[in-house]
């Protein structure tokens, strides 16, 4: 019974379907934020998941995944960052129905009246730091930090992984080239982060927990947050094992796995597969459709949509705000879009000039 | 003569090294309450009084405050391992090892490897709530944008202590990481448009002078780059979070306190 939990879990584990399926969860959750935050919903669910986890620690291979002492803090963070984002949404759901009733957020009655910090907040503040001071230091008696053979340039582990918080752009090097996975990503990720204020400056949603109110700006948040971040954090640690492949959870990490490599770039599907013509000398020719194609993506829905449903965002935010929102927002779709692609089509690069190191 | 504590006591905090030190008593009235708030330099990070909303832990999770202890104790156990340390490559991994076998209760390297992990995840928490709670909403917004920085150099300082024990898993990872910054556009000599900067057949960016040789400080990891990352990590990026830190909390006074319903 048990191996056949784990063979039928190994087996439909695959990027694709994980990315998926928490999308559609994801999806789902943000749908129906009030079933999924009531307690016969997320209770069984918890159950589920703490469930899943505490079977898998009967297997071996799973086990050493996850208490492999680096693996541990990542593990922790999948439970904390899955509980508050409940907690977060749950609390949101009530303000929304005060909301709807009229009634003021509940954060607002007790924002007008105020305690004195000695000793209302500074207690607060000592307990949790005594908390985590403990928690520290049973944390570290109990798990040796890790040290491996001393540092030797010519043997290189295999995996070898970046950092556990790195390990989502390495997760990206499978899709994309590292000029965008190791570069564009981060830039983009810290640049839209810091861009986020001045572009959502709807004063709906201030200073109290809220979601029909700003139902767009937390889906993405928590889109990126979750399928574009952790996601992928978790995909690096726990799932891909020598030369980078893919093994289910239950999976020993074999480094003979086999793995067809058959990428084809989007030139080659043109000129090669439909056209039958063989591929053009020039690079610009070569590249051309898929210039068109990033060019239509980038440029037609922001133009679009500025005249059609988003003509009152585009008057509210003024053009320029319009344009880095609307570009901001095309890269996080083209991100996963990419990947997709190469799941369902083994595209390798929709714009390749290797002459240039320039491949998207 | 026996010991009466009360007398003793009196003795304590009515003395003048003890009236030097606290200008407050400790009754419970709110006279000595905002006293013990404002004559405490520590303290007086918070104001006097905040909305009783803000004092919730369900509202703010504690999770800010939270990074901000747990980087103390990352600089107290940090500060303590430097005594033991030494970033060269003849030295560094013998006294990683010589701090697990030498040092009786040795757990202060396990104390700063795992402070760092929480520290990553406490100021990732952090920046959920305050999303969630639409916290970096006018006027706060350039207060986000300090704390988007503090979240970077948080994994920088995270990024750069991964590289000092100078083991496998440490060259490799700073190996794996660094590898992206051969690729960075025109800084990169994998990058694209690092071809177009070069005067005739000269190369203006190679991998000599690429993005990557500032960071290492060599071509590959090496000592240079052991160097590097021990100053990044003890002094560099620790004086820039300081100073950050400072102008995080000084903003959140100045931008109105805990964020509360408009």
């Amino acid at each position: 019974m048990a191996s056949l939990i784990k063979q039928f879990v190994n087996s439909i584990c695959s990027p694709v379907t994980i990315f998926t399926f928490g999308t559609g969860f994801l999806i789902l959750f943000l749908s129906f934020p009030k079933q999924f935050t009531s307690k016969w919903v997320s209770g069984p669910l918890a159950i589920l998941g703490i469930g899943f986890f505490l079977f898998g620690l009967t297997d071996p291979h799973f086990r050493k995944i996850v208490t492999t002492p680096d693996n541990v803090p990542i593990v922790a963070l999948l439970f904390l960052m899955a509980y508050f984002t409940w907690y977060a949404v749950r609390k949101a759901v009530r303000n929304d129905e005060r909301l709807a009733q009229g009634k003021a957020p509940i954060e607002k009655e007790e924002s007008e009246q105020k305690v004195l910090v000695f000793p209302y907040l500074i207690f607060i503040e000592f307990v949790v730091a005594l908390f985590y001071a403990i928690m520290l230091v049973i944390w570290s008696l109990a798990l040796k930090a890790p040290l491996e053979d001393p540092a030797n340039p010519t043997i290189s582990p295999n995996p070898s992984k970046a950092p556990w918080y790195f390990l989502g752009l390495q997760e990206l090097l499978v899709y994309f080239d590292p000029w965008i996975a190791g570069v564009l990503v981060p830039t983009l990720i810290i640049v839209g982060l810091c861009a986020l204020p001045y572009l959502d400056r709807s004063t709906k949603g201030s200073g109290y927990y809220s979601f029909r109110q700003r139902r767009v700006w937390v889906t993405g948040f928590l889109f990126c947050f979750w399928m574009l971040w952790i996601t992928l954090i978790c995909f690096g640690t726990f799932l891909r094992g020598p030369n980078w492949n893919f093994f289910g959870p239950f999976e020993a990490w074999n480094v003979h796995k086999v793995v067809p490599l058959v990428n084809v770039n989007l030139s080659d599907y043109i000129f090669i597969k439909w056209l039958g013509i063989g591929l053009p000398k020039q690079w610009f020719i070569r590249e051309a459709p898929g210039f068109l194609l990033l060019g239509v993506f980038f440029f037609v829905p922001p133009l679009i949509a500025a005249k059609t449903f988003c003509r009152k965002a585009l008057q509210e935010m003024g053009a320029v705000r319009y344009v880095v929102a609307a570009f901001l927002l095309l890269m996080m779709i083209a991100v996963p879009a990419k990947m997709y692609l190469r799941w369902a089509f083994n595209l390798k690069y929709l714009i390749a000039i290797p002459e240039f190191f320039f491949n998207v | 003569m026996s010991f009466d504590f009360n007398t003793f006591k009196q003795v304590v905090t009515k003395g003048q090294i003890w009236k030097s030190m606290f200008r407050h008593g400790y009754t419970t009235d709110d006279r000595d309450r905002a006293l013990a708030v404002l004559t405490n330099v520590f303290f007086h990070l918070h104001p006097v009084k905040v909305r009783k909303s803000g004092a919730r832990f369900g509202f703010t999770w504690c999770a800010g405050g939270l990074s901000f202890f747990v980087f103390l104790t990352l600089v107290v156990s940090g500060i303590l391992l430097m005594f033991y340390y030494r970033p060269t490559v003849e030295y560094a991994y013998n006294d990683i090892v010589a701090l697990r076998e030498h040092i009786p209760f040795g757990i202060m390297r396990e104390l700063h490897r795992w402070g760092a992990h929480a520290m990553v995840i406490t100021v990732w928490i952090h920046m959920l709530r305050v999303f969630m709670t639409g916290s970096y909403k006018p006027p706060r917004e350039f207060n986000w944008v300090i704390g988007v920085t503090l979240l970077v150099l948080t994994m920088l300082l995270s990024f750069t202590g991964y590289l000092l024990p100078w083991d496998q898993l440490a060259i490799w990872a700073i190996t794996v990481g660094s590898n992206m910054a051969r690729a960075t556009p025109f800084f990169g000599h994998e990058g694209p448009g690092a071809f177009l900067l070069a005067i005739g057949d000269i190369e203006l960016v190679h991998s000599g002078d690429d993005a990557r040789f500032a960071l290492l400080g060599g071509r590959f990891v090496g000592a240079a780059a052991l160097l590097r990352f021990y100053i990044l990590h003890c002094v560099a990026i620790p004086a820039v979070v300081v100073i950050l830190m400072a102008v995080h909390f000084w903003r959140i006074r100045k931008d109105g306190g805990i964020s509360g319903p408009l």
